[in-house]
């Protein structure tokens, strides 16, 4: 059983202050394996801060990121699933899932986890999946009104991964889970 | 010199004790045999031991130790004595004719303790005898320690109230009288050694002075534990004739322990009570006495017992706590004229810290002190001593140690005056205190009058003060800074639109002096800011009842235009078209195109004028494409023109790969899926197909410059979008097309010039299974796939 931490979008500091506490007293050091952050964390603060958290973790890039290093797209091999992490922007229509879907093809992954929408999205599409764990803090987003800050845990157990998405509505943080197995080990590496 | 003295001396203290065991030895044996003569005399020989002047405090103390603990063998001696027949008024007598008058009081002292004990006189005669002489002694050392003797021996024989030694009416003034002139004699020995001696050993003499200052402090000790001195007698009798010695004695050490000692001794209750005339000696006391210290011992007293007895805060109002401590301040401060900042700083630290313990609803006592310390400091320019810097920034983080909320800060005017007279760094770093508080506690600023006092609070991090060069600066810690004003400009704000569009005309003014190192840090939270409250306003009817002055999405859109501008003068010109961007889409959902045409113009100039690294580049023309995508409010001609130029900037990237990318990308502009006017197949095609030339042109060019014909990925991808708008419905994708691309790919694939890419590869099987899946899943999307072979 490995637990993976998917967050992004975080937008610290230009449009929230820092993360919700409710989700900071959540995540505590030494319980999550991997952290996926899809970018827009925005500064070097909030890298320490995710870096304490687990040493292991993987950043793509988001338009307001200030470190200029952090790649354009990423691909990571956990057990028995392929995952792929890219921040969003650079797939057109923003948050289109045939458009994320081509771009789970071409980085070949069971997984493909995305930002930029500010909106918590889970599919099941070809075999894979395809999620967007919206934006940890629930920053303002152009895209979507209304946004609650939300993060995605994935418990990744052989051919079986659940995804909980703890989502911050009203105070009170609210699971919900998505049960995903994978039918045979496709993707040969 | 100095270890000689000490060697010296040694020898001088073995040889006292050495005489001192000596006689000890002949008075065991003359106690043994019952022989009351010898024995007075050897305790008389023994006694003179402690008639020598060469031994410093601590070497006579020790001597001093070895005699009581005989005395306390002759006093039982003497006890004894007095039970098989000898009359205790003959030996008081009769220890008077020993020869020298040390001995003499000290046995007259030992006999008196069993004198008062047989009850045969009123203990409160013989103390007063006793007491007076006394004043045989008047070398300091020596009578120092001879009535700390006194003291000792008859502590438990006061004729106190409740005691067995009680006398007539007036034992409780006998009892405290003999107290308070042993205290005032033993004091006027003590400050009398200060001038004895040389000048040259002035430090050693300070040093010794201090040994012994508990010996007279002892006396205070007795006072307090004596039980029929109530509140009435300490305020009419013992604080009065004590403070008098305090201050007639003239002598900074004494002053300062006495007072202190005072603080120490006596229950809070009776300060509270006699605050003013303890008070009133302050400014009295010799300009080099610590009173500071002391002082806030005081008051850290009071405050604590405060803390501790609820009942007691009437009697803090009643007697008017506060102010008194607040004149009191004010007068030491005048009357200590060479007083340094610190400690008339830590003096109003103490104060505050008073003031909010005692009367934490008191927010204008808080401001009346630092409004205190304020005239202390004015005139004298930023201070530079170290520890007066650290005393206000103790003085200015109390209040919000306490309230846990900077609003409450806010509303103390003197707050920012009293910052003003710290150093620029120190300033910054009581600024970041301010923000960690708002932050920690979630404090949220919601007025305008509120945000300008707090910008007040922190301009030191708002702006450059006077004299800060640049590069003093670590570039890690301004960032840090910088960023916890962004931060804080998240905690401003108004459900009310218009409250929350004066606050953010408010933060514009302020962050706009702030110099373009700082705007890229303030200006984006700024916008977002206003960005949340463009969307609260959105949707409502402009102007419902004609009011000129009512805010609107459309003036929030002017300053927009002014901030970021401010912001792309800088340069900042990435971060300045990601906000234009944001803005016009901000606009798009507010239907007013011709705000969101000057956006969208403002960014192509930042991207024509500004921005040239071809890695910004890419990512700009994605968010580009990106957002026009979304616009909905533009007619066909504003459109046309910024769908044109874009497409162009797409096919100007400096490398081919990255063109192809950005232009097929461009083909989500002229089809978008949700907007039935906006399905121009044709054109969508067009880019498609331009992509594929340039896809072509990027092989050709890998031919020739690599000897190999580079990936397919390119062509993959294409194909990708081939099969979305053939999805999508759009008719000029013909089945033929995407036949004819997936035979390119496979050959291109098997041409022995092609680069071996397995991701590509990859990709290719992928995007082919996933035709495969379409053509399986029967149904309209299965019909459509139905003719493509794979």
């Amino acid at each position: 059983m490995v637990l993976v931490l998917a967050l992004g979008d975080l937008h610290i500091p230009h449009r929230a202050p820092d993360l919700p506490a409710k989700f900071k007293s959540m995540l505590v050091p030494g319980k999550i394996q991997h952290i996926i952050c899809t970018g827009n964390l925005c500064i070097k603060e909030v890298h320490d801060y995710l870096k304490t958290l687990c040493p292991d973790l993987h950043i793509t890039r988001g338009e307001y990121d200030e470190d200029a290093r952090y790649p354009e797209t990423k691909t990571i091999t956990i057990g028995q699933f392929k995952l792929g992490l890219c921040h969003g922007h650079q797939v057109i229509p923003w948050g289109d899932l045939d458009s994320l879907a081509m771009l789970q093809r071409q980085l070949d992954v069971d997984i493909l986890v995305t930002g930029h929408t500010h909106q918590f999205t889970a599919y099941k599409h070809e075999g894979g999946v395809v999620i967007n764990p919206g934006s940890a803090t629930g920053a303002h987003s152009s895209i979507t009104y209304d946004v609650n800050p939300s993060f995605v845990l994935m418990d990744i157990d052989g051919l079986r991964v659940v995804v909980y998405v703890y989502e911050l509505i009203d105070g009170e943080v609210k699971v919900d889970k998505i049960d995903f197995k994978k039918t045979t080990a496709t993707t040969a590496h | 010199m100095m270890t000689g003295v000490a060697e010296d001396e040694e020898k001088w203290l073995a040889a006292g004790i050495a005489g001192l065991q000596q006689n000890a030895f002949y008075m065991h044996r003359a106690m043994d045999s019952n022989n009351l003569r010898d024995a007075l005399k050897y305790s008389a020989q023994m006694l003179s031991e402690l008639r020598t002047s060469k031994l410093s405090p601590h070497k006579y103390y020790e001597l001093y130790m070895r005699a009581f603990d005989e005395l306390r063998k002759l006093e039982i001696f003497f006890k004894e004595e007095a039970r098989r027949g000898c009359s205790i008024v003959d030996l008081y007598e009769l220890v008077q004719h020993a020869g020298n008058i040390l001995p003499r009081l000290y046995l007259l002292c030992t006999v008196g303790s069993v004198y008062i004990k047989s009850k045969e006189a009123p203990a409160k005669d013989i103390l007063k005898d006793l007491v007076e002489m006394c004043r045989g002694i008047q070398h300091p050392l020596r009578g120092l320690f001879l009535r700390s003797y006194l003291s000792q021996v008859s502590r438990d024989k006061l004729p106190d109230i409740g005691s067995e030694y009680e006398g007539d009416a007036d034992t409780i003034m006998d009892a405290m009288e003999f107290v308070l002139q042993n205290f005032t004699e033993m004091n006027k020995l003590w400050v009398r050694m200060q001038h004895q001696g040389p000048a040259r050993e002035k430090e050693k003499r300070e040093k010794e002075r201090s040994e012994l200052r508990d010996l007279v402090g002892k006396n205070l000790h007795v006072l307090s534990q004596i039980e029929g001195v109530d509140l009435e007698l300490y305020k009419e009798t013992v604080l009065p004739r004590v403070l008098e010695q305090v201050v007639n004695c003239k002598d900074d050490i004494a002053q300062y322990y006495l007072m202190d000692c005072i603080i120490q001794v006596f229950p809070d209750e009776y300060h509270l009570q006699t605050l003013e005339i303890l008070l009133g000696v302050f400014p009295q006391l010799q300009p080099s006495v610590d009173i500071k210290t002391v002082l806030s011992q005081l008051m850290e007293r009071l405050s604590n017992y405060a803390a501790i007895s609820a009942e007691a805060l009437p009697e803090f109002l009643q007697v008017e706590a506060f102010s008194k401590l607040n004149n009191a301040i004010g007068k030491v401060i005048e009357a200590q004229a060479d007083m340094p900042v610190f400690g008339a700083v830590t003096l109003y630290s103490s104060l505050l810290k008073f003031s909010l313990h005692v009367h934490p609803d008191r927010l204008d006592y808080a401001d009346q002190v630092l409004g205190s310390c304020v005239k202390q400091l004015s005139g004298r320019g930023k201070i530079e001593d170290s520890k007066a810097t650290k005393q206000i920034v103790a003085l200015l983080s109390a209040p919000i140690e306490k309230y846990n909320n900077v609003v409450t800060a806010l509303k103390l005017s003197n707050y920012p005056r009293v910052m003003e007279y710290l150093d620029n760094e120190t300033n910054k770093v009581m600024a970041t205190v301010v923000i960690q508080s708002v932050m920690k506690n979630n404090t949220h600023i919601t007025t305008v009058d509120k945000v300008e006092a707090l910008f007040e609070l922190i301009k030191g991090l708002i702006k450059d003060l006077e004299r800060t060069a640049y590069d003093e600066l670590d570039e890690d810690d301004f960032k840090e800074e910088q960023n916890s004003v962004a931060r804080l400009i998240q905690m401003l704000h108004n459900d009310d639109p218009e409250e929350m569009f004066k606050i953010i005309c408010t933060v514009r003014k302020h962050i706009l002096t702030g110099g373009p190192k700082r705007l890229p840090f303030t200006v984006p939270p700024l916008v977002f800011s206003s960005l949340k409250l463009v969307r609260q306003l959105q949707g409502q009817e402009e102007n419902p009842f004609g009011d000129e002055a009512a805010t609107t999405p459309k003036k929030i859109f002017q300053l927009l235009n002014q901030i970021i501008e401010a912001l792309s003068n800088v340069p900042a010109p990435d971060l300045a078209l990601r906000l234009y961007l944001q803005c016009a889409e901000a606009a798009n959902d507010c239907e007013l195109e011709p705000v969101a045409y000057e956006f969208f113009t403002q960014a192509y100039i930042l991207y024509e004028e500004e921005i040239s690294d071809s890695k910004a580049q890419i990512t700009a023309i994605h968010l580009i494409i990106g957002t026009l995508q979304r616009m909905h409010v533009f007619g066909v001609e504003n459109r046309d023109t910024l769908t044109h130029k874009t497409t162009g900037y797409s096919a100007k990237l400096l490398k081919k790969p990255d063109q192809c990318k950005a232009v097929y990308a461009c083909s989500h502009l002229f089809w978008v899926d949700d907007q039935d006017n906006m399905k121009d197949g044709e054109r969508a095609l067009l880019c498609l197909k331009r992509a594929l030339r340039i896809a072509n042109a990027a092989q050709q060019m890998s031919n020739v410059t690599r000897g190999s014909a580079g990936s397919v990925t390119l062509f993959v991808e294409i194909l990708n979008k081939y099969l979305y708008f053939f999805e999508k419905g759009n008719p000029q994708i013909t089945v033929a097309a995407i036949q004819s691309l997936i035979e390119l790919i496979t050959t291109e694939m098997q041409s022995d010039t092609t680069t071996p890419d397995s991701t590509a590869d990859a990709f290719f099987a992928s995007t082919l299974r996933y035709i495969q899946f379409q053509k399986q899943k029967g149904g309209a999307v299965g019909e459509k796939y139905g003719p493509i072979k794979v």
